[in-house]
């Protein structure tokens, strides 16, 4: 059992750490340990105990500074496998990448270092970010601490299996259509996709340049606030990146200021610290598709909320069944060009056997990539072609602004929030879709949404379904623009009224 | 049947700036293969394009300066197709909203005035560079490299409407288009380095026809003279295959320059489905009034504004006030030639510059900005023939001795030393035509009987014995005067 997994929080860690009662080495060795015992779940692709120990001793130097360290320094976190590292290899989790090792670090991945946050490796993902259970992996599933046979959702399913099963702290993940959120709900962690163009995209592995944004994955709100607060910010190398979040500069501190004025304001309030708070519910959320067990759980963390003095208003996103198609044109449209890249000329799989150039690229391309990244290639270039682009893409742009108005109409008079599930059902198991892969691009109708509008959204663990060993169900929490502060002390205030989020699996 | 050669022109002028468009590293010409290439130009995962400010405002210069349109929002797309000297395999141009739209480019053929609309401008990034030849693999087997150097540096795309209808037009047009962005200082002008190259969209239709016929690409035209031969080549074989029965298709071709020929590249059939779309990683592109307004204020006189300027308020004709706006070089020595003169004399300058100067420049194949007679001593000069010191027949000649670096270059001192100054004393002058008129009694007694013609002679004869040294306006007068 890693040793940070003795401390509840990144806070109460950070002080051991700094009183010098554990050392970053310490909880470096033990973590890469317990990641080794834990191989089975798959969650870790790349692990090099000599560099995580570098950084380990790193952060122990700046420790040596006791309250001037950096607020992460020793805090062992993992990254997923889609943030490029000078240090570990850098594969997507696909053939294509299985030997690439990038010469930069992706902002990321430096700021969290800069931060003092010891990186223990690297996690495994669905290729190139593409599927949600994460056996789209080159190097196989990774699988579900609370259950080996379920799948741990995806694309960030080693994220989360990590930070369930206690391997690491926290993880960095990434959401093109839900990614963060989808995974640690189907873990029983919490994580949160921040707004579009807080969090630089550079060195984040392009899927849907339009839609991904990174964000972490962790226990509970608290810690996540840990981690996107020194994660945030504007990059110039990211020119999608924002400056200025609403009249506030983007950089770090602004999330977390935002989280304590909402949490003294919630203090002030007593003992219905939520009071005057409106939930939008969205009746599209309950359809038919719901499964009962995860209709309960979300009933149930409404009924809390409710409890803490919001109100429940029912409101209408009339086009979140639209939004399965529309991202599905939208994020295969940018996927087959950002993948372009991938032809074996400069790095990456090269075919052995061609005859010519154009026999080198297809081939390597067909050799490299799996049938995920093939099949949305195939998709995203057939609605980009000549006599396509008009009724596909062009049309789901139409859409997708229409989302847009739906959301912002909704914050507008109705509702502060907007809560609902995040997936339909809990964790499939392992292998259930692998004939009809549509089947999993329709499990995603709850979170495409808010990808295509860019908002905030995050996931906490609410409650158990599942017909055999107990499954977790996450609770979807959807902000206006830059409101990630306010919606981690939400969140904070859900957790403190409830312990859903300090449930563990038992060990296999 | 009499033909009309329709063409348009699409010219990639690469703009200036340090560092490329999409990235920080460096556009210098020449580097050792791939030394000027980082993980933007190199297209490594998770690098992303950030747009060079610098490149814009070339642009917004060159929209100004052509009296287009500079669009207050354009939008970067994405060109989608595989090549291995393309690291994305897509390339970062303007699709439907370029940010110059419009405009229009003047300049002379055969002395004509022709103006040329543009249909737009837009920004784009350059290619890398495939090696065929020379290059070896790491085991010593034939194999093609790639140079990413070139990868990222900036282009401004500038398409012009199909409004030119003879190789010389075009010329005409091109080497315009290239003095302008060379005078504004957005591009280096050199075509060997492949910095300003055309590609020429060529059609014949039967004079009179109003439709446009089909029309060929002819790319890879890398100087004016090879432009002329390959749109001649190209409307030539166009017609000749059309009188021989055949019909044009649609098509891409290259100029091979040794072959004087162009051949077939890929047909319409073949042509790419680029599959544009707005790239997601770059937000459009804002151009704020005041932007374009910091960008005005930095530029230099324009060559239409100063060609009317010298015009209006030098006096010069359209015609020479066009030549001496060709290039900046060419304009600032004739003003500051003209600045040395007393007013009114700047006509007798530009005939200077045009003439003289622009002569032995051409004869040596020198830039203007090395040429060895300086404006300060050509307006010297200048102003021995205004004050009737020599005329300028003989200004020529000091000119002459001025170039070749005689007595320091200095014009009086020539005139001094080889004896040049004219004869404007009268008594000289009188001596001479009595001598003349002594020697020519038949001439003389031809003059009273009415004969112009014998006058003439009389003042041939007066200049002959003057050594040319004599003022003729004076000579004339005073020979009038005797024959009374």
């Amino acid at each position: 059992m890693p040793l940070h997994n003795e401390f509840d929080s990144i806070a109460s860690l950070r002080e051991a750490l700094r009183a010098r009662r554990v050392s970053a080495r310490e909880l470096a060795t033990s973590a890469l340990e317990a990641a080794h015992a834990r191989a089975d779940l798959n969650a870790f692709l790349h692990i090099d105990a000599d560099l995580t120990l570098a950084e380990a001793d790193a952060a122990d130097r700046l420790l040596e500074q006791g309250a001037q360290a950096p607020a992460l320094a020793g805090v062992p976190i993992a990254h997923k496998d889609l943030f490029v590292t000078q240090g570990w290899r850098t594969t997507a989790a696909s053939k294509m990448l299985a030997q690439y090792k990038s010469p930069f670090d992706a902002t990321v991945v430096s700021r969290l270092q800069n931060a003092g946050a010891v990186s223990l490796g690297k996690l495994n993902c669905d290729e190139f970010a593409m599927g949600s259970g994460n056996e789209n992996s080159a190097f196989g599933p990774a699988r579900n601490p609370w259950d080996p046979d379920a799948v741990p959702g995806g694309s960030s399913g080693g994220s989360a299996a990590a930070v369930a099963a206690g391997l690491a702290m926290g993880a960095t993940g990434t959401d093109t259509g839900g990614s963060v959120r989808q995974p640690s709900a189907l873990c029983g962690v919490s994580g949160i996709k921040p707004t579009y163009g807080t969090v630089s995209r550079y060195g984040m592995i392009a899927y849907g340049s339009s839609l991904d944004q990174a964000g972490p994955i962790a226990r509970h709100a608290r810690d996540l606030l840990e981690l996107l607060d020194p994660m945030s910010g504007f990059d110039p190398r990211d020119a999608t990146s924002l400056e200025a979040c609403d009249g506030q500069k983007n950089e770090p501190g602004r999330i977390h200021a935002q989280f304590v004025s909402a949490a003294r304001e919630f203090d002030a309030a007593g003992s219905q610290p939520l009071k005057g708070l409106r939930i939008g519910v969205p009746g599209e959320f309950f359809g038919a598709g719901l499964a009962p067990d995860v209709a309960t759980a979300v009933e149930a963390a409404l009924a809390t909320f409710e409890s803490l003095g919001a109100e429940r208003v029912a409101i209408s996103l009339p086009r979140t069944e639209l939004a399965i198609p529309t991202y599905y044109v939208i994020a295969p449209a940018e996927a087959s060009s950002n993948l372009s890249r991938y032809d074996g000329v400069r790095y990456g799989h090269r075919a052995q056997q061609y005859s010519d150039l154009g026999e080198m690229t297809s081939r390597s391309r067909t050799e490299g990539f799996g049938p995920e990244v093939l099949r949305r290639i195939m998709v995203g270039t057939y609605v980009l072609s000549h006599g396509y682009y008009d009724a596909y893409y062009l049309q789901a742009q139409r859409v997708r602004r229409m989302i847009v108005n739906d959301f912002q109409q909704a914050f507008a008079g109705q509702c502060d929030v907007i809560m609902g599930p995040v997936t339909p059902t809990v964790a499939k198991r392992i292998g259930d879709n692998r004939e009809d892969p549509v089947a999993d691009w329709l499990a995603d109708i709850y979170t495409l949404g808010v990808s295509l509008a860019g908002l905030p959204a995050m996931s906490v663990p609410c409650g158990f379904g599942g017909s055999g060993k107990p499954l977790p169900v996450g609770l979807q929490i959807i902000g206006n623009y830059f409101s990630e502060g306010r919606l981690l002390a939400l969140a904070d205030r859900f957790q403190q009224a409830t312990d859903w989020h300090q449930r563990k699996p038992e060990l296999a | 049947m009499e033909w009309e050669i329709v063409i348009g022109l699409e010219t990639h002028t690469q703009l200036s700036t340090q560092s490329k468009i999409f990235s920080d590293s460096s556009t210098r010409f020449g580097a050792e293969p791939n030394t000027q290439a980082n993980e933007v130009d190199m297209a490594l995962p998770g690098s992303l394009p950030v747009l060079n400010k610098g490149a814009v405002e070339r642009a917004i210069q060159f929209g100004l300066a052509v009296g287009a349109h500079v669009a207050p929002l354009s939008i970067f797309a994405r060109k989608n197709y595989f090549y291995p000297d393309l690291p994305k395999n897509y390339q970062i141009s303007q699709y439907e909203i370029p940010v110059v739209q419009g405009g229009s480019i003047s300049f002379f053929v055969d002395g004509v005035e022709k103006t040329v609309n543009l249909t737009r401008a837009h920004l784009e990034e350059d290619a890398g560079k495939s090696l065929h030849e020379d290059f070896t693999g790491p085991h010593g087997e034939s194999s093609t490299g790639i140079d990413l150097n070139r990868a990222g540096t900036p282009l401004l795309e500038i398409v012009s409407e199909p409004e030119m209808r003879s190789a010389a037009e075009a010329v005409a047009y091109a080497r315009a288009l290239h003095s302008l962005v060379v005078w504004l200082g957005i591009c280096d002008g050199n075509m060997q380095e492949g910095s300003f190259r055309c590609d020429a969209n060529v059609s014949v239709r039967p004079k009179g026809q109003k439709e446009f016929g089909t029309r060929s690409e002819i790319k890879n035209v890398n100087s004016f003279r090879f432009l002329e031969r390959a749109i001649l080549f190209e409307a030539r074989r166009q017609i000749e295959l059309i009188e021989d029965g055949g019909t044009v298709v649609q098509e891409t071709r290259l100029y091979d320059a040794d072959r004087d020929e162009t051949r077939s590249m890929r047909s319409k059939e073949d042509a790419h489905d680029y599959r544009y779309f707005p790239d997601p990683d770059l937000p459009p592109l804002v151009i704020a009034p005041e932007w374009i307004e910091q960008v005005r204020a930095a530029m230099p006189e324009l060559p239409r504004h100063k060609r009317e300027r010298f015009e209006q308020a030098l006096g010069l004709t359209a015609y020479d006030a066009a030549q001496l706006t060709m290039d900046r070089d060419t304009s600032d020595y004739f003003e500051r030639t003209a600045a040395a003169l007393p007013n009114g004399q700047a006509k007798l300058a530009a005939n200077w510059v045009l003439g003289e100067v622009s002569a032995a420049l051409n004869r040596e194949e020198r830039e203007i900005g090395a040429c060895p007679v300086k404006p300060t001593a050509l307006a010297s000069l200048i102003a021995r023939i205004i004050d009737g010191t020599i005329s300028n027949k003989i200004a020529r000649e000091v000119f002459a001795a001025m170039w070749s670096g005689e007595q320091g270059g200095d014009a009086d001192a020539i005139i001094e030393a080889r004896g040049l100054k004219q004869i404007s004393d009268t008594g000289a002058i009188g001596a001479m035509i009595d001598e003349v008129l002594a020697a020519n009694p038949a001439a003389v007694e031809e003059y009273r009987a009415g004969k112009q013609k014998a006058f003439n002679s009389l003042v041939g004869q007066v200049m002959k014995a003057a050594k040319g040294k004599a003022n003729p306006q004076q000579v004339n007068d005073l020979l009038r005067q005797k024959l009374g």
